[in-house]
């Protein structure tokens, strides 16, 4: 979340899209209920299913899976044509001025720089037309026809009400009712936010679906202001702190990139990853930072071995010369070039698209750990129905973990708040840490380095472990550690903007810097609202006293924006921060805090970008600097705005690469199209172990749209398989009205959902006769992920339903 | 919220308007009270799979659907229905007054409790309630019902329900307070034009008045409620058999007398 949960309370209108906060997140979900309630804040829900969100939202909207930047690209038309925008933010905080290279275009779908052979952009012609100085060239009037502004004018126009209903499947009407609302909240005195979750993640198109939103927040003038924002709500308690922690193979934590090969210098790799300034008014705090944020972690990882003279070990971090990816991964066993792999808190057999294809990768090991409080689909996945266990040889093994519960440490929620939290239970059985386990068997590896020898041992043997027990870690030293120390003094690092890149000092996490300092852990903070005038002096909700939110405990990113030219607020009534005439007041300002308005060498507000502020137009993405709708990679339509070119040009195709055979379907065998998702009952997978909760949904099922239930003689509780080009499902029926038909490209088309939460191992299976055989949701999805993020596409198939 | 007193009446304001159907407040009663719940069943009835309140379930979270046909729609607690249901806590309740042992009291929180050690299983109370909240309890062969958390108010704690309930669909508190805030959501409601809003058992037509009442989005019939025409005690019935029992007799007199002067004169 740019902003964060109580924010939500700020705003005047909530759209939601790919999201089901009622369900997935509720306890979040009553600032959403306090913005409608107590301000009369309006709701729009914008969904293929009418769920527990839609049931108390004030306009719940059918939309067809995938299509959110068709809806988002003609609100976007709809502001633009109307002159709805906010004219003096969008002037001076994004970069509507900067005017674009010759060259650029954009044609039947396809964005310049296209190479049809590689299914790759070459991205030069996306960028700026720059002057003498080396600056972006800019015209404030936004009338050049190659600025940003205009350009984007002329994308978005095609994004007609027409349009918009073809490929949404939104009535025209209903889609202007949203438009009118969503064109007030461009004026200074409204704000709208945007929520959205995995419902625009998981698509081949999801970085643009989530970018369409934003681009139509920048045009509003609604980033970085109180009650807006552009807010992602995580699907696991400490979802965000993994991601932060680097997760992800392309990054290092605090969102550092990954080097790659041919870096063999600091220097290099900042050269090849840092943004660069590109307006004079830039500040460019990350670029500016990026080799000492870079050299502190090194220096954290590898102590005394990273110094000035090797590049502070720079060497000794990997340089992934191809895609590491989650479904790379498995890619890889499936070519037989894995030999082993180590799950942990996740069971790949469930959570990966096309589970038939993973079980067989799983199978291609020579070894696997999974690493879980419980058995999971993974550890049994050699003896799941229907499998031969004698056939599978590769060997597992099951290391028990302690659960969250079992443990302190933070869990860092989706307003980035990090909140520490107590051990409850103390571990059972045999169960360890995953912490521990690691730390085990790094030490055990190291001293196989070190009596042995090995290709490279620098890392391995020069890697810091600095803690009372090496092998058994507590999570209060790592914490500690990721907040990072000035080497020359022994105190703990209280700001990062401190940190240097000479060795000096270290960081685990450059924007976990200031969590944790020598007067304590500042994630144990809990001064709420037993005295809201104490706790929460500007009374907009930042509670700067309850645990700690990064960046430097700041509660709404980008709060420079919240103000305007002069440092005053937009709103006066909702202030970020303001200028007091000598420093910026209200929230940890995301800007330098006496940094007056006036002068004219202040900084543009958007700090963390090259250009200093808010970009419509990026050249950060791979398949276009502008959102452009394409179809999920299986769809039942031709795209109407460039049926040549339907789907995203450069989604990478896995198993076409591999030389597999085809697994994707098409509407002739499979005519419907289907999404997958959560239910509020169910945590992904591990609560098939909780009795109380598998009572609340105690089987698998697919909800069927009732009118397409009544031209296949289906009944709510009657057995169904739903299949696609992968596999099936087996499972009960429940039709409902809360879905149905929907006119697609002047075509009919259904939807079907299907919960994801059932499978092989649990309550439910073990008191099913099938045990589960064909419980796996995972079962149907396609192997095919985001153009940038490879995340993949759970969220729009295609299937085919019959009556069993 | 202010301390919780023994002598004032307390109770729950159920506002279905703002449920979300997360089923907090089923498992939370659940874990307080130590229930197990029942053995897992698909009831293919919405997202219910509950199915009713008895001696495991104290509370259960009905849904029921009337989302129209139209692919855009207004929510508002109006398309599909979501309630959480639970011992009403009658000021005339039919349980307490079918009850052969004295087992069903009125505490001193003005709630209605059986006590485990006095009840003796003859299920009168069951077939009494009229909203079917009581169950037997198999292993203990005595009914159980919500307590409204008895022990928890004694030691100052809200309802576990209510606790972990996060829209405030649930309140808990004193009866005059709930009855108040319901009264101001209610024409908050009906100020934005939800006309069909009402308040069910908060005022005395329905069992003289509910301390566990509601704010719904439909009428009481939607969600299987009797509504206030049908909402009496039994003995409000036994009035009239009694009064048809007399009138019998006297014909029955009557026609005696009458049989008898014909007798006579004939």
């Amino acid at each position: 979340m740019t902003n964060h949960w109580r924010d939500i309370k700020n705003s005047d209108l909530i759209l939601i899209n790919g999201a089901n906060p009622a369900e997935a997140h509720p306890v979040g979900f009553q600032w959403f209920m306090r913005a409608k309630l107590d301000r009369g804040a309006k709701m729009i829900h914008a969904d293929p299913r009418f769920t527990r969100t839609s049931a108390v939202a004030d306009m719940y909207l059918r939309i067809r899976t995938g299509s959110d930047v068709a809806y988002f690209g003609g609100l976007i038309n709809h502001v633009l044509q109307n002159s709805l925008f906010h004219d003096e933010y969008v002037r001076n905080y994004t970069n509507a001025s900067f005017i674009v290279k010759e060259g650029f275009s954009f044609k039947d779908g396809l964005f310049s720089g296209y190479d049809a052979t590689k299914r790759t952009y070459d991205i030069a012609s996306w960028s700026y037309e720059t002057d003498s100085t080396g600056f972006a060239m800019r015209d404030k009037t936004l009338q050049n026809p190659r600025s940003v502004f205009q350009l984007m004018k002329t994308h978005y126009s095609r994004y007609t009400p027409d349009m918009v209903s073809s490929i949404t499947g939104i009535p025209v009407a209903d889609f202007m009712k949203v438009a009118d609302l969503v064109g007030q909240m461009g004026k200074p005195d409204k704000v709208m936010t945007i929520v959205y979750a995995v419902g625009l993640t998981h698509h081949t198109t999801g970085g643009q679906l989530i970018r369409s939103g934003a681009v139509l927040q920048l045009l509003l003038g609604n980033m970085g202001r109180p009650g807006g924002g552009m807010n992602a709500e995580r699907g696991h308690a400490n979802i965000q702190g993994n991601t932060d922690h680097a997760i992800s193979w392309e990054i290092l934590p605090g969102y550092l990139k990954i080097p790659a090969p041919g870096q063999k210098t600091i220097a290099d790799y900042v050269a090849g990853s840092a943004p660069k300034k590109s307006d004079k008014n830039s500040w460019n705090f990350f670029g500016t930072n990026y080799s000492k944020f870079m050299v502190s972690t090194l220096k954290a990882w590898f102590g005394d071995a990273a110094k000035k003279e090797n590049e502070f070990a720079f060497s000794f971090v990997p340089k992934p010369a191809g895609n590491a990816s989650w479904m790379t991964i498995y890619d890889q066993a499936l070519k037989g070039k894995m030999e082993g792999l180590i799950l942990s808190g996740m069971t790949a057999a469930s959570i990966g698209p096309d589970s038939n294809q993973v079980r067989q990768a799983l199978g291609n090991l020579k070894w696997l750990v999974v690493m879980d409080a419980l058995p999971t689909t993974s550890s049994e996945f050699w003896h799941a129905p229907g499998v031969d266990a004698s056939q599978v040889k590769t060997e597992v093994f099951m290391v028990p973990t302690t659960h969250w519960i079992e443990k302190d440490g933070s869990f860092v929620n989706s307003g980035r708040w990090s909140q520490w939290k107590d051990q409850v239970l103390p571990p059972q059985g045999q169960a360890r840490h995953d912490h521990w386990i690691l730390a085990d068997i790094f030490q055990r590896v190291k001293k196989l380095y070190q009596s042995q020898g090995g290709k490279f041992p620098d890392p391995i043997l020069n890697l810091t472990v600095d803690y009372k027990d090496p092998l058994k870690p507590e999570l209060d030293e790592i914490a500690k550690e990721i907040n990072g120390k000035d080497l020359t003094t022994g105190k703990q690092m209280t700001s990062f903007a401190l940190l240097r890149d000479d060795g000096t000092t270290t960081t685990g996490d450059w924007i976990y810097t200031g969590s944790y300092l020598d007067s304590g852990n500042l994630m144990k903070r809990r001064q709420g609202v037993q005295d809201t005038k104490t706790n929460d002096p500007t009374g907009m909700g930042f509670y700067p006293n309850w645990s700690w939110s990064w960046p430097l405990n700041r509660r709404v990113m980008y709060n420079r924006a919240s103000a305007d030219l002069d440092g005053k607020a937009w709103d006066p009534t909702r202030p970020g921060i303001t200028w007091n005439g000598s420093k910026w007041v209200g929230d940890v300002p995301d800007y330098p805090p006496t940094m007056n308005p006036h002068d004219p060498a202040a900084w543009l507000p958007f700090i963390m970008n090259g250009e200093g502020v808010g970009r419509l137009f990026s050249n950060s993405m791979l398949d276009g600097p502008f959102p452009e709708h394409y179809e999920p990679v299986e769809s039942p339509v031709a795209n109407p705005l460039h049926p040549g070119n339907s789907a995203s040009p450069v989604v990478f195709l896995y198993d076409k690469a591999a030389g597999r055979p085809d697994r994707f379907g098409t509407a002739t065998d499979f005519p419907y199209i289907a999404t997958s998702y959560r239910l509020t009952e169910h945590e992904h997978y591990v609560t098939q172990h909780v009795p109380h909760l598998v009572q609340l949904q105690p089987k698998p099922f697919v909800e069927i749209p009732y009118e397409l239930a009544s031209e296949k003689g289906i009944k709510s509780g009657d057995q169904v398989r739903v299949s696609s080009k992968r596999g099936k499902v087996e499972v009960l029926a429940l039709v409902t009205k809360r879905l149905g038909a929907m006119t697609v490209a002047g075509q009919k088309v259904y939807q079907i959902g299907i919960p994801i939460h059932w499978g092989y191992v649990g309550l439910s299976a073990d008191s099913d006769s099938s045990r589960g055989r064909y419980w796996l949701a995972n079962a149907l999805t396609p192997f095919v992920g985001d153009a940038n993020a490879r995340t993949p596409e759970f969220k729009a198939f295609l299937v085919n339903l019959e009556k069993m | 919220m202010a301390t919780i007193q023994a002598g004032e009446s307390y109770g729950f304001f159920t506002d279905t308007s703002v449920c979300i159907g997360c089923k907090a407040c089923e498992v939370a009663c659940k874990e307080w009270n130590q229930l197990q719940g029942d053995s897992p069943s698909f009831l293919a009835d919405s997202f219910d799979n509950t199915g009713t309140l008895d001696a495991q379930n104290w509370r259960h979270v009905k849904f029921i659907e009337h989302v129209p046909d139209q692919s855009a729609t207004t929510g508002n607690g109006t398309a599909w229905l979501m309630m959480s249901d639970v011992c009403k806590h009658c000021k005339q309740a039919s349980c307490m007054e079918v009850c052969p042992t004295g087992a069903i009291i009125r505490t001193e929180f003005n709630t209605v409790f059986i006590q485990q050690d006095v009840c003796n299983g003859c299920r009168n109370c069951i077939a009494a309630c009229p909203y079917g909240v009581i169950g037997m309890n198999s292993q203990t062969g005595t009914a159980h019902k919500c307590t409204l958390c008895y022990d928890r108010l004694q030691g100052g704690l809200e309802p576990a329900c209510a606790k972990a309930c996060p829209t405030q669909s649930i309140q808990f508190g004193p009866l005059a307070e709930l009855q108040k805030a319901a009264d101001v959501r209610l024409a908050a409601l009906h100020s934005q034009g939800v006309k069909q809003a009402q308040l069910y058992g908060r005022d005395d037509k329905v069992y003289g008045g509910l301390n566990a009442f509601f704010l719904l989005m439909d009428k009481p019939e939607t969600y299987g409620l009797p509504n206030a025409d049908n909402a009496g005690l039994p003995s409000r019935n036994d009035a009239g058999g009694y009064l048809a029992a007399l009138v019998t007799g006297v014909l029955a007199v009557v026609a005696g007398l009458v049989a008898f002067r014909r007798r006579v004169t004939g």
